[in-house]
């Protein structure tokens, strides 16, 4: 994409994010946090437009954006399911959650339902070891889960994403 | 908090991660909305995690005048049941309490042997709350140290104390704050690694979750000791609560003043700032950690210079854990001899371990240090969940070891650990029963270590990956006799020639299970078997003719389409379109899947 794709907005929202970091290159890690939190991702042109108009170089941004799992380069669904495959996890069955998960989502893990709803990824360790196997959607915790659980589980989440965005609209 | 006194009668909820992802928020609604409609002025409050994962969701109710009454494994129909029974009609509901209920017993065993110290306020004060931190003593250790104490006499405590960095490299505290205090500068920095990465433990998002203002604490003592006046919070972006917690905290003790300029009229200043991670098990590597901070990609560095001499911006730096921190405030209020009371000669005071795994009684408990291995597994977690023997125990995460059966009589204990091929670590404790392949649980860690290596150095890099490659062949049946002694010669070189802990610990695991569990191995090398039937490649899915009544539960889990058969019929498996998935034998009710 052309770095003139950037539309007013969201100029604004880069312009928002420098303002509240700074401009030193020590923040890179945290500009792009919350370039992602605001896109889902983090689009090239936006990378671009923060190297122009800070003391981050674009090398320094690309590099930390390819070298922290957290950082995408590519856009997402809108919420995100890991499945946890710390070593409790490992020991209790989480391959097993995997299967489950593909299965409900109709969807192998790291891809994205086609209506970008929702991604799965897999991850090291998300530290509710007790309650293995885990997932989190978001930001809350599954724990305990088997093949009837995992969609207990995305059956709850939905609804209650359902009802959260209910009550702000 | 403990205080039965009060004039209200006041509703508690466990409201830490592993209590959320039990069903936390949905019991707290429920009262929320059960005490709305009832007119009386009841309080509903949060606290953090008491360790006993194994119970969440738990509720407290305190009635004036009573002792507090805990209940366990709460949902929405006994929370409401509570409200009726125990808070309006003043009838505990006797069978789902803590004290007396079904639970009291193993309640017992799980909580008497611990001594809380790190863990003192979790699951007691409510985290968010910074007066009640205050109402059991908080911050007074920092009062104490700031208007009497001189930075040697805080050194020196901590010296005495015993206390060694519990995020796993175990050196001394005040010995590290000694030479961190000696190096002369303008200017310092404190931070605090919160960076736990090791799968498998959890002990520091839990004390942020339930108790951020000891860690707070903890960290302003140091910077007095030391002469600094920055701090930094690196904090793994995985842990959302335990972040939101520290926001709170920190902005709570800005506004006590007690951080800020002039802390306690004493003209000392101190400022804490939160730096989010963001996803790299490296960075827990104090040096990858200074770089994360300063914006860079977290690769370690060459050490000398130590970050006591040269660290983040280039200026002396002293980096401690949370769980480390945590203790300091207990130290200097309690007295070092107190605290050195506990442990052994070399290892002083407490630990706090997160059980997990094939436990009966999981979650986060803190011993002394000394206690044996079966000790804790035995007498605090009950044994295994699924009441088969214990295999092993995996100590220290990735960086570490699996003890075998034979030798968990050993003690929690730096260096009898390392002796051991195990290490203290950051505190994972997994237990492990006869159905865990100890190949593919090396297999497991080195997949981790490989993914997570930074590739600075070419041992680690290259030399994990060839490991790892080596171990799925012996995991697939098609390993060869010479693979084992590669393993040995690469493991030593990549130990040896890796710049940071995370290299040079990344062959534990495989050289730790190679020692005591060789024959496992050979097993899969020699007989293409697998001993644990674990692993998918050598093993085989069939149904029982006998046992199967053709109820046809499994027919339509199976993913591939792999069982056939009509009710009432014994099904049919076809191992050809078989995955060994293992969904089938998680739905049969009646034992009639069989793995060979």
């Amino acid at each position: 994409m052309e770095k003139e794709k950037l539309t007013g907005e969201q100029i604004d929202s880069l312009d928002g994010i420098l303002k509240q970091r700074g401009t030193g290159s020590e923040n890179a890690v945290g500009i792009l946090q919350d370039m992602q939190a605001k896109f889902g991702y983090l689009p090239i042109e936006a990378m671009q437009y923060i190297a122009d108009n800070s003391n981050v170089s674009a090398k320094q941004l690309y590099g930390v954006a390819t070298f922290y799992s957290q950082f995408r380069l590519s856009p997402v669904g809108k919420h995100i399911v890991k499945v946890c495959h710390g070593t409790a996890c490992h020991v209790r069955g989480a391959d097993m959650v995997d299967t489950a998960m593909e299965e409900y989502l109709g969807i192998k893990m790291g891809e994205t339902t086609p209506d970008r709803q929702y991604t799965i990824e897999s991850v090291a360790c998300l530290g509710c070891c007790s309650l293995a196997p885990v997932i989190m959607a978001d930001d809350t915790a599954y724990g305990h889960l088997d093949r009837a659980a995992v969609r207990k589980a995305m059956n709850k989440h939905k609804m209650d994403t359902k009802a959260k965005a209910e009550q702000i609209s | 908090m403990t205080n039965t006194n009060g004039f209200h009668k006041r509703i508690v909820v466990g409201y830490g991660s592993c209590g959320i992802a039990a069903g936390a928020r949905d019991v707290y609604n429920e009262i929320q909305k059960s005490l709305a409609d009832l007119g009386e002025e009841v309080t509903l409050d949060i606290t953090g995690c008491n360790g006993s994962c194994h119970f969440e969701p738990i509720v407290e109710v305190y009635i004036p005048n009573q002792p507090k009454v805990s209940y366990g494994l709460v949902d929405t129909a006994k929370a409401k049941k509570i409200i009726e029974s125990h808070v309006v009609n003043n009838v505990p509901v006797d069978e789902w309490t803590f004290e007396k209920g079904e639970f009291s017993e193993e309640t017992k065993a799980f909580t008497s042997p611990q001594v809380k110290i790190a863990l003192r306020h979790c699951g007691f004060i409510d985290p968010e709350s910074i007066d009640e931190y205050i109402a059991t003593g908080g911050y007074e250790a920092l009062k104490k140290t700031l208007t009497g104490l001189s930075q040697d006499d805080v050194i020196n405590q901590i010296i005495a104390s015993g206390l060694r960095g519990r995020g796993g490299g175990g050196f001394p505290t005040g010995k590290k704050w000694q030479l961190a205090k000696a190096s002369a500068s303008d200017e310092k920095y404190i931070i605090c690694n919160a960076d736990e990465g090791d799968p498998g433990a959890f002990m520091d998002r839990s004390v942020l979750e339930s108790d951020p203002h000891a860690v707070l604490e903890g960290m302003v003592i140091a910077g007095y000791a030391i002469g600094a006046n920055h701090a930094y919070i690196y904090a793994r972006a995985e842990y959302p609560l335990a972040i939101k917690r520290l926001i709170i905290a920190i902005n709570q003790a800005k506004e006590k003043g007690f951080i800020g300029k002039n802390i306690f009229g004493t003209g000392f200043a101190f400022e804490i700032k939160l730096k989010e991670g963001a996803g790299a098990f490296v960075c827990g590597e104090e040096t990858a950690l200074m770089a994360s901070i300063e914006g860079e990609r977290g690769m370690p560095k060459k050490r000398p210079p130590y970050p006591a001499v040269s660290g983040l911006f280039g200026k002396p730096t002293n980096i401690n854990n949370v769980e480390t921190f945590a203790n300091v405030p207990w130290i200097i209020t309690n007295g070092p001899e107190k605290y050195a009371s506990y442990g052994t000669e070399g290892s002083k005071g407490t630990k706090v371990f997160a059980l997990a795994g094939k436990i009966k009684r999981g979650g986060l408990v803190e011993v002394p240090m000394g206690m044996s291995i079966t000790d804790i597994i035995e007498k605090i977690g009950g044994g295994t969940s699924s009441g088969k023997p214990v295999k092993a125990v995996q100590l220290g995460g990735p960086s570490g070891g699996c003890i075998p059966k034979e030798y968990l009589g050993i003690s929690v204990d730096y260096e009898e650990l390392k002796k051991y091929g195990a290490m203290m670590g950051s505190g994972g404790m997994v237990v492990m029963d006869e159905d865990d392949c100890m190949v593919d649980i090396a297999k497991f860690f080195l997949k981790f270590t490989q993914n997570e290596s930074c590739g600075k150095c070419t041992f680690c890099r290259i030399g994990t990956k060839r490991m790892l490659e080596i171990l799925e062949r012996i995991t697939s049946g098609i390993g060869t006799e010479a693979d084992i002694d590669l393993l040995e010669e690469l493991g030593q070189g990549i130990r040896s020639a890796s710049l940071c802990g995370l290299g040079q610990t990344a062959p534990n695991p495989v050289l730790s299970t190679l020692r005591y569990f060789r024959h496992e191995y050979e097993a899969h090398i020699k007989e293409a078997r697998c001993p644990s039937k674990s692993c998918k490649a050598l093993i085989t899915y069939s149904i029982h003719t006998t046992n199967c009544t053709g109820c046809m539960a499994c027919v339509k889990p199976c993913p591939v389409q792999a069982i056939t058969g009509k009710k009432n019929e014994v099904h049919l498996l076809d191992i050809e379109r078989c995955t060994r998935c293992g969904v089938c034998s998680q739905v049969c009710k009646f034992d009639a899947i069989m793995v060979e």
